[in-house]
């Protein structure tokens, strides 16, 4: 086999987002002086007349997105996870959300695998507070290809979107032009012990660990959902229903990330024993990113661990 | 404009007024001071500077108006009835359960009203989103925001004035509702964000100092916004919170607050005087 192309999902966003403007006349692109480091900036070079720099203004940045939907264009908007989500977040709740106006809002560098910038900028709470705005679909895409699927599905949405990409370099699985469809999770390799959901990087990681727990004769369910909000339901319940356990991955906190959407669902209508493995309620702190997610269990060897340890139980 | 127009534009000013006091008092809560200070100004803004259309609310090239300081919705919401955007007499549903007159501006409810609003600092972000979407589009449409001079206190107001400075967007009008008062006393000891017109001009903007209760200097004003180029224009008009009721007239504490049924009573008869006067009766 071919060694593995290992690419940032926020390349995969400045492709898609290239491609989707040489077709479509009605986008226009917003950063808050992150161009380069979101990959919006891949824009500035084709179509320097559709990307508006904002300047280091990330409320300002969201609520202008809001009012350039509201003309009819289609406005992509980036930043940083933490200023995106996190400092935005009451323009994104009231300026977009409410209205429901038609802003995707890509935002890179999420979760701790930013790495040496530390904390500050390491964001792991960009599900939840997206989750949490009524009608706001939030996607993480696994790898580059996904990533470029979920822009062009963003696009061809009519909503508010709000899609969580990474800065670190990590594995490419899917297939070019692959099937997407947001709202539907991916089952990448079946089995019926235990269902591991993953999201984001983490589906890598879930996947590598499925091969090694087959070693050792654990027949897990490995999938991946993008889509963590409006969570794939059915596949979800599908999963508990014929594995009886579950565990989520994500590289977000275990507050009100997809760990805790797949427990309210099931909770409700299908009650399961459930791991969540995710950034156990802590902030994280400066380090190399693989060094990182391995010290915060993001990895396979830790998924193994603890789905061993959950099926002893 | 002829003394006949601006007489009639008294007139339905005062109609306004008197739609906002109805609101108000029928919901029993809202914000009757702020939208009693900007009442002329949604009266000169619907019935002689935009070009909107009431049986056409989502034309594309209509001008657009943002009400940043949204709380004031009972101002607009009566010039907006009294335009012939929606029946005069659904103003009384305001705030009502099942009413798409919320407590603050929605646009996917109200015809009419362009964005939503209400949080303050964020709708004169939308109007350069606008402005700039507009030109990019190469819409002819011109956008208008009013601001309180409270909301001025907001760090995302200077954000946006830096963008639609940077962004020349000259397409665009913003105006500032100088009434002096927000809910917790006078602007200049809660939070002074004085001297206005100076940090308006530093921040880019062609600046204009008007009485906000003159429909001849706002007529000054806005010709002069649409003749500037190259820039954004502002407007910073000296108004009187709660104009037109004695009692509410220069009184923070009627910055949200509904009358009662005796208040309303003395609201309505001076206001209700102040028309047939106007109307010579």
């Amino acid at each position: 086999m071919a060694e593995i192309k290992k690419i940032a999902t926020r390349e995969g966003y400045g492709q898609a987002l290239t491609e989707l403007c040489r077709e479509h006349d009605d986008i226009i692109v917003f950063d808050a002086d992150l161009a380069g480091s979101t990959k919006s900036g891949s824009i500035r070079k084709e179509f320097p007349e559709r990307h508006f720099n904002c300047g280091i203004a990330e409320g300002n940045m969201m609520a202008v997105a809001a009012g350039a939907a509201s003309m009819g264009l289609v406005p992509f908007a980036s930043s940083f996870a933490m200023f995106a989500a996190g400092r935005a977040y009451e323009q994104i709740r009231n300026s977009i959300g409410y209205p429901e106006l038609n802003v995707k809002i890509c935002a890179s560098h999420g979760g701790i695998s930013v790495g040496e910038d530390g904390a500050s900028h390491q964001c792991c709470e960009d599900f939840a507070l997206m989750r949490s705005i009524p009608g706001m679909v939030v996607m993480c895409p696994s790898d580059n290809e996904e990533a470029k699927a979920a822009v062009k599905a963003a696009y061809a949405y009519k909503g508010p979107v709000y899609i969580r990409l990474g800065r670190l370099a990590v594995p490419v699985f899917h297939e070019e032009g692959f099937d997407f469809q947001i709202g539907k999770g991916d089952v990448m390799q079946d089995g019926t012990d235990v269902a591991i959901i993953a999201t984001g990087l983490m589906v890598n990681e879930a996947v590598e660990a499925g091969k090694m727990l087959e070693k050792d004769g654990i027949h897990a369910r490995i999938i991946n959902m993008c889509t963590i909000k409006p969570l794939d339901e059915e596949l979800v319940l599908k999963a508990a229903q014929e594995c009886g356990r579950i565990i989520t991955c994500e590289e977000h906190s275990v507050v009100g990330g997809l760990g805790e959407a797949v427990c309210s669902l099931l909770s409700e209508k299908c009650p399961v024993p459930v791991r969540r493995i995710g950034v156990n309620d802590v902030f994280g702190h400066s380090g190399p990113a693989g060094d990182l997610l391995k010290q915060f269990g993001l990895c396979a060897e830790n998924i193994v661990n603890v789905t061993k340890d959950f099926l002893e139980k | 404009m002829t003394p006949n127009e601006i007489h009639q534009l008294k007139v339905t000013a005062c109609k306004v007024r008197i739609g906002a006091i109805e609101g108000v008092h029928a919901a029993k809560a809202g914000h009757p001071g702020g939208s009693l200070s900007a009442a002329d100004l949604f009266t000169y803004l619907y019935f002689k500077e935009m070009n909107v259309d009431p049986a056409d609310p989502q034309k594309a090239t209509r001008d657009r108006f943002v009400l940043s300081k949204g709380h004031c919705a009972p101002g607009l919401y009566a010039a907006l009835a009294h335009r012939g955007f929606f029946p005069v007499e659904d103003l009384l549903t305001l705030r009502k359960i099942g009413s798409y007159l919320q407590g603050h501006p929605n646009m996917n409810m109200t015809p009419g009203v362009d964005m939503s609003t209400g949080s303050l600092g964020q709708g004169i972000s939308a109007a350069c989103g606008m402005a700039l979407a507009a030109k990019h589009q190469g819409n002819p449409c011109r956008v208008y925001t009013l601001l309180g001079d409270g909301e001025i206190q907001e760090g995302q107001v200077w954000e946006a004035m830096m963008f639609a400075a940077h962004y020349k967007l000259d397409n665009l009008c913003i105006v500032i509702d100088n009434n002096g008062l927000q809910i917790d006393g006078n602007i200049a000891d809660v939070m002074s964000p004085y001297p206005i017109p100076e940090k308006l001009a530093a921040f880019g903007f062609e600046v204009a100092e008007i009485d906000g209760h003159s429909f001849e200097e706002m007529e000054a004003a806005f010709a002069k916004a649409r003749a500037t180029k190259g820039k954004p224009f502002a407007i910073v008009m000296k108004t009187t919170k709660g104009k037109g009721v004695s009692y509410m007239e220069n009184n923070a504490g009627w910055h949200g607050k509904a009358p009662n049924d005796a208040e309303y009573e003395i609201a309505m008869t001076e206001l209700k005087a102040q028309l047939a006067e106007l109307e010579g009766k």
